[in-house]
């Protein structure tokens, strides 16, 4: 929906919502999350389709992480509909890994980094089984997978920036879910740390899984991602990279926080 | 003392000194354990207005027991009404820092004075009544155990081994909560729930620790252990068994030692004992012990040095650092003009070698496994394998000597 037919469709009086697509791995209707009386996200529409890996792009405060916490039920929302794979998300969190930004941990913690991999395998373990040769073997592997099969038994508080983001992915790695959420997994991370996720990453999407991040660089969005959903609170735009994170919707999201010569940096295809 | 000691220790001071020792220790248990989640969950305050919360509860059950014509002494009746104010006031508090704009540690102040202060005008009251036997209510406050029947050691055992059931049912659902509560959630663990049952945990532990230890006390049996045990071990597991050890002696001992002299108070002899553990700990404990933290960074600051004290050396450069030049003297790798010894030289060479392999290394090898340890301190042969060096070697040459006549 462009920006005339929306305003077309307000004056009508009629819904903005779009109906939900029964399939979409992750589709949200009219979704609105506040604080206090200060609504953070308002009444954002989106959908993700299969095997895409989509970036959720914003300035600081656009509700960004809200809008991925309110999906997932850790935030209330005040109002809206989200459906995963068809279900409510209650009935799918199977299916759902989340990596959740690594400053909100205490990375002093007493846990080891098998411990925290083994967190993505609770599921299976349940109240009562004990951790077993097999899983701890999972867990392995999903380390070796991010490249920290070496790191298995230290600490966590012994561990980088970068590697603390890798343990996390890890963790999301072994629950074996379909869809994919990640809020900010490049933020402060070196730049071989963000080969290495985006290697994965990529992976994932290959095995016909879907990924979402949270995103703040601009720079990268074209290499990384193929579907953008541009938001600062309500959504500007949602869809494939190449007509959607154009010039003209970059500066609808900033506004006059992005400078006409960034966004000339980025070397965007005007549409 | 020192038999009387021994004889309680082993349990051969008298009955009731007996069954005070083994409610003490199954007490240290259930706390130190039901307490590792409240320490790591950063919440171990609230466990100080949930045990003042209980005081109400023994006075009003007290006065409603004696209103329907009993004495008023019975310990399972107490213990049930200090149970329901202290989740009243536990709930107070939740509600307060979840819905109000009030932050949790300004709730916990206002929840712990006012209902302290309430139960003392209960007591106070009580105190005035004809009926019902009131002697002995106010040492719910310090406890007291000169009168602990077998049945108060029965309701502590079988209090404690439930709390000691639930923490080992649900360390993993509580674990999660206490380190990444968003996570938790995402993953479909309903926090919520999972916070109120560690906290009720929190509150059992309070209320059959009341006749023993005492509502102003029984929150260091809460706290103490796990914020000790955390500093023998890095693993959740580790700190939830050592805690409960812990607390279980300090409640053993400590009982033992009040009971090998007369009028020493148990419940602060308990207390001081878990205490005692903490400060050995927090001294001595190896890697996160204070102790430990001094030899490490000594040790550290002396590498440093001798690094660069043989890297000037290697580079011919002069060294008036008195640090370096005593750590190199007392090796033997300078003489008292500060030429370099023989030793020296060669240490100096073997320095400048692996700084540059090292620098090839890290442009080489971008994992971090590998480029991540360099630190400018450690030798590449512990990261690298030999081929791996030599590969090495190949692109920066053959070994060069350096420093004075050679």
């Amino acid at each position: 929906m462009t920006a005339a037919s929306l305003e077309l469709a307000a004056e009508g009086g009629r819904t903005l919502h779009s109906a939900i697509d029964a399939d979409s791995p992750l589709s949200i209707q009219g979704m609105t999350v506040s604080y206090g009386e200060k609504p953070a996200v308002f009444s954002v529409d989106a959908a993700f389709p299969r095997e895409s890996m989509a970036a959720i792009i914003g300035p600081n405060g656009a509700g960004k992480s809200t809008l991925l916490k309110a999906v997932l039920g850790i935030i209330p929302t005040l109002s809206g509909k989200v459906s995963v794979f068809g279900e409510p998300v209650e009935k799918a969190r199977r299916r759902i890994a989340y990596v959740p930004q690594r400053a909100s941990v205490d990375w002093d913690f007493p846990t080891r980094v098998i411990d925290v991999v083994m967190m993505g395998l609770y599921r299976e373990l349940g109240l009562l089984h004990f951790e077993t040769r097999r899983h701890r073997d999972m867990a392995c592997d999903c380390l070796e997978r991010v490249g920290m099969a070496n790191f298995a038994h230290r600490q966590i508080g012994q561990l980088s920036g970068g590697q603390q983001q890798r343990v996390f992915l890890a963790r999301a790695l072994a629950q074996d879910a379909d869809l994919y959420l990640l809020d900010e997994p490049f933020a402060g991370v070196d730049a071989t740390t963000e080969k290495a996720i985006i290697h994965v990453l990529k992976g994932l999407k290959e095995e016909n899984r879907t990924v979402v991040c949270v995103h703040h660089d601009l720079a990268t969005v074209t290499e990384y991602f193929d579907r953008v959903l541009l938001i600062n609170v309500r959504k500007v735009a949602d869809g494939p990279v190449d007509t959607t994170f154009t010039a003209e919707n970059l500066q609808t999201t900033y506004g006059g926080r992005l400078a006409t010569a960034q966004i000339d940096q980025l070397q965007l295809s005007l549409a | 003392m020192w038999p009387a000691f021994l004889d309680a220790l082993l349990l051969q001071s008298g009955y009731n000194a007996a069954l005070v020792a083994v409610g003490a220790a199954l007490l240290g248990i259930a706390a130190g354990s039901g307490g590792t989640f409240l320490f790591l969950r950063k919440r171990a305050l609230v466990s100080d207005a949930v045990a003042h919360a209980t005081l109400p509860g023994v006075g009003l059950a007290f006065i409603v027991m004696v209103a329907l014509g009993g004495d008023g002494r019975d310990l399972l009746g107490l213990l049930l009404g200090s149970a329901i104010t202290a989740w009243i006031g536990l709930v107070l508090v939740e509600w307060m820092a979840r819905r109000t704009r009030l932050a949790e540690d300004a709730a916990i102040g206002a929840v712990l004075s006012v209902f302290f202060g309430f139960g003392i005008v209960l007591l106070t009251v009580i105190q005035t009544m004809s009926a019902g036997r009131q002697a002995g209510l106010e040492s719910f406050l310090l406890g007291a155990t000169a009168g602990m029947l077998f049945q108060d050691a029965v309701v502590i055992a079988v209090g404690g081994a439930l709390a000691v059931a639930t923490v080992y049912l649900l360390r993993r659902p509580m674990t999660l909560v206490a380190f990444d509560p968003d996570y938790a959630a995402a993953y479909g663990f309903n926090v919520k729930r999972i916070d109120l049952v560690m906290m009720g945990l929190v509150m059992a532990v309070t209320v059959i620790g009341l006749k023993l230890v005492g509502l102003i006390l029984v929150v260091a049996m809460l706290i103490i252990p796990p914020v000790t045990a955390r500093f023998w071990t890095d693993r959740t597991d580790g700190v939830i068994w050592i805690a409960g050890i812990l607390g279980g002696v300090s409640g053993y001992v400590g009982a033992a030692l009040s009971a090998s002299a007369p009028s020493i108070p148990t419940g602060p002899i308990i207390v001081l004992v878990c205490f005692g553990l903490f400060t050995f700990s927090i001294l001595f404990a190896p890697g996160r012990g204070v102790l430990a933290a001094v030899i490490r960074h000594q040790r550290f600051q002396v590498r440093v040095h001798r690094r660069q004290g043989l890297l000037a050396l290697a580079h011919g450069e002069p060294i008036f650092d008195p640090l370096t030049i005593t750590v190199l003297r007392r090796s033997k790798l300078i003489r008292r003009d500060r030429v370099a010894t023989e030793a020296g030289r060669a240490q100096a060479a073997k320095a400048l070698r692996d700084e540059k392999r090292w620098e090839v290394a890290r442009r080489v090898y971008h994992d971090e496994a590998i480029s991540g340890r360099y630190d400018g301190l450690t030798p590449i042969e512990t990261v690298l394998t030999p081929d791996e060096i030599a590969a090495i070697d190949r692109e920066i040459g053959g070994p060069t000597t350096v420093g004075g006549a050679v």
